[in-house]
């Protein structure tokens, strides 16, 4: 199986007024097609960068990024994103703001076809009867729901998560996390997730990559067997807390906290 | 009292007991009429001159509209300049800040005097030239604090620019608009009646005012203000209407 997204190499730094910032040194992350790869690492090491590289938002400096075969030039309509901040857009109803990507994409479904489209995805996160609400009617998780149908609706190859339940409350997190999984039985996606949540990364990812300290390089790649519809109860196993462990020490190691020496 | 009555009744009790306060002071300190007209003195003068009231409503009205448009046109489209160019909002603030700074009173005579004879150009000129800046400063900051992620949502998909513009940028700026828009209708009037009460040229509520102080008609100038006043409330009211309509969305419903 040919691998989706291959991130090879790429390094960037930003231009500031005190000179360039590196914040990628040397990026490399591989997703199969149907894949799920949550991304972690310190606070500010460049995991947002990495999204709007995955995006077509911006260019690397150095390196490559490929998405299906193509080198990301520019962005292409077949990323769908959601956000740690829902930006739904307020004056359209729920339903309409499910929309918006397939007034934009070319080809994308009109009409009825849409909303029945929208319909369908908006009641597999359970959000039927919320259609014609307004996003400020709606709660933190519920938004976030809205958020992840419509980064959905165009059927995009990859899905861009850059934390997006981070701001969220512990159950209402739990919750999004098994709608994750249901969506994902329906709606098969390649995802990239960045998080700062461990046992989210554990809990959604089939593999989990660590990222360094600034400037970000692949420190750590973790793979995890994928169960069919896991429930939060995996995660309080002998073996996903040792996993949690490595995944801790790593972050530690990151962070410049732990000596890498005793990293595998 | 349902809820809708309550926004017609409320208000207009308000009036009542305002207009029977101010009879009340007049005619408790004895004030002569070159002190204080009352409400009750307002009536011989309107049912005197109503014909001039219709006339000259009329002109201060759509030329205060008129300006006011013009300020909408050039408002927005500096607005537009300001929040897109970091570098055009740096360069047109300091000038529209000073520009603004200076009280339009003194910059009556010079266009009277630039433009001799053209007074409806003039007054549309004072009138716009008054309230443009808030709408121009609204504009800007709405689109020059859109949230990036508002943007990436549509960039990712290969939107172009003037599709984020209209799709999000110029929805999304629509309630400081109108927040901007109610501010400068009432400074639309106070620029039509500058032009028409320091450089009287024989038109509009600001030149009958101008004859009743030359006639020592008090009534009348005390009548001429609460015609403005009207007009002035009519015209906010539009406003609102048409915020309703545009940008209802961003009143959020009482919980």
């Amino acid at each position: 199986m040919s691998p989706l997204i291959k991130i090879k190499d790429v390094r960037h730094a930003y231009e500031t007024a005190s000179g360039p910032l590196p914040v990628l040194d040397g990026l490399d992350v591989t997703v199969q097609e149907g894949g799920f790869c949550a991304v972690v690492g310190p606070s500010g090491c460049g995991k947002s960068t990495l999204t709007r590289l995955v995006a077509g938002l911006m260019h690397p400096d150095a390196g490559e990024v490929w998405l299906h075969g193509d080198l990301v030039k520019a962005p292409r309509s077949t990323v769908g994103m959601a956000f740690q901040n829902p930006v739904l857009l307020e004056w359209r109803t729920i339903l309409q703001n499910v929309t918006l990507p397939l007034e934009i994409v070319p080809d994308g479904l009109k009409g009825a076809a849409a909303k029945e489209r929208a319909r369908y995805l908006l009641s597999l996160v359970g959000l039927d009867g919320f259609e014609d609400k307004r996003p400020s009617e709606l709660s933190g998780g519920m938004r976030q729901r809205a958020s992840l149908c419509r980064a959905l609706v165009h059927q995009p190859e990859v899905l861009i998560l850059d934390e997006p339940f981070g701001a969220l409350d512990a159950f209402t997190r739990e919750d999004l996390w098994q709608t994750m999984h249901q969506v994902k039985e329906s709606e098969p996606f390649t995802a990239v997730l960045i998080t700062h949540d461990l046992r989210e990364a554990l809990f959604l990812g089939d593999q989990v990559v660590v990222l360094s300290g600034r400037p970000a390089r692949t420190q750590y790649v973790m793979d995890i067997p994928q169960t069919t519809r896991p429930t939060l109860d995996d995660l309080y196993t002998a073996e996903a807390a040792e996993r949690l462990a490595t995944l801790r020490h790593q972050i530690e190691i990151a962070q410049g906290r732990a000596a890498p020496e005793e990293a595998s | 009292m349902t809820p809708s009555l309550r926004k017609v009744v409320v208000p207009t009790l308000a009036i009542v007991i305002f207009l029977a306060l101010w009879e009340a002071l007049v005619w408790i300190m004895g004030w002569p009429n070159y002190k204080m007209a009352s409400p009750s003195d307002l009536i011989p003068a309107y049912r005197q001159y109503w014909d001039l009231f219709l006339v000259m409503g009329w002109q201060t009205l759509w030329r205060t509209v008129l300006g006011l448009v013009l300020a909408i046109v050039v408002g927005t489209a500096l607005g537009m300049i300001m929040g897109f160019s970091r570098t055009m909002r740096d360069a047109l603030y300091p000038l529209l800040v000073g520009f603004n700074a200076i009280p339009k009173a003194t910059v009556v005579p010079i266009v009277a005097l630039m433009f001799v004879g053209a007074h409806d150009f003039n007054t549309v000129l004072i009138a716009f030239m008054i309230s443009f800046f808030p709408i121009a400063v609204s504009v800007s900051i709405g689109l020059s604090t859109l949230e990036p992620e508002y943007r990436d949502i549509l960039r990712a998909l290969g939107a172009s620019q003037t599709m984020i513009f209209r799709k999000i940028a110029l929805p999304k700026t629509l309630p400081e608009f109108f927040g901007a828009l109610k501010v400068s209708v009432t400074l639309a009037f106070i620029g039509t009646n500058l032009m028409e009460i320091v450089s009287p040229h024989g038109r509009g509520l600001g030149a009958l005012f101008d004859s009743g102080k030359t006639n020592s008609d008090y009534p009348l100038m005390f009548a001429v203000l609460i015609a403005l006043a009207v007009l002035g409330i009519v015209l906010y009211y539009v406003v609102v209407a048409l915020e309703k309509i545009f940008a209802g969305w961003a009143e959020r419903q009482p919980s």
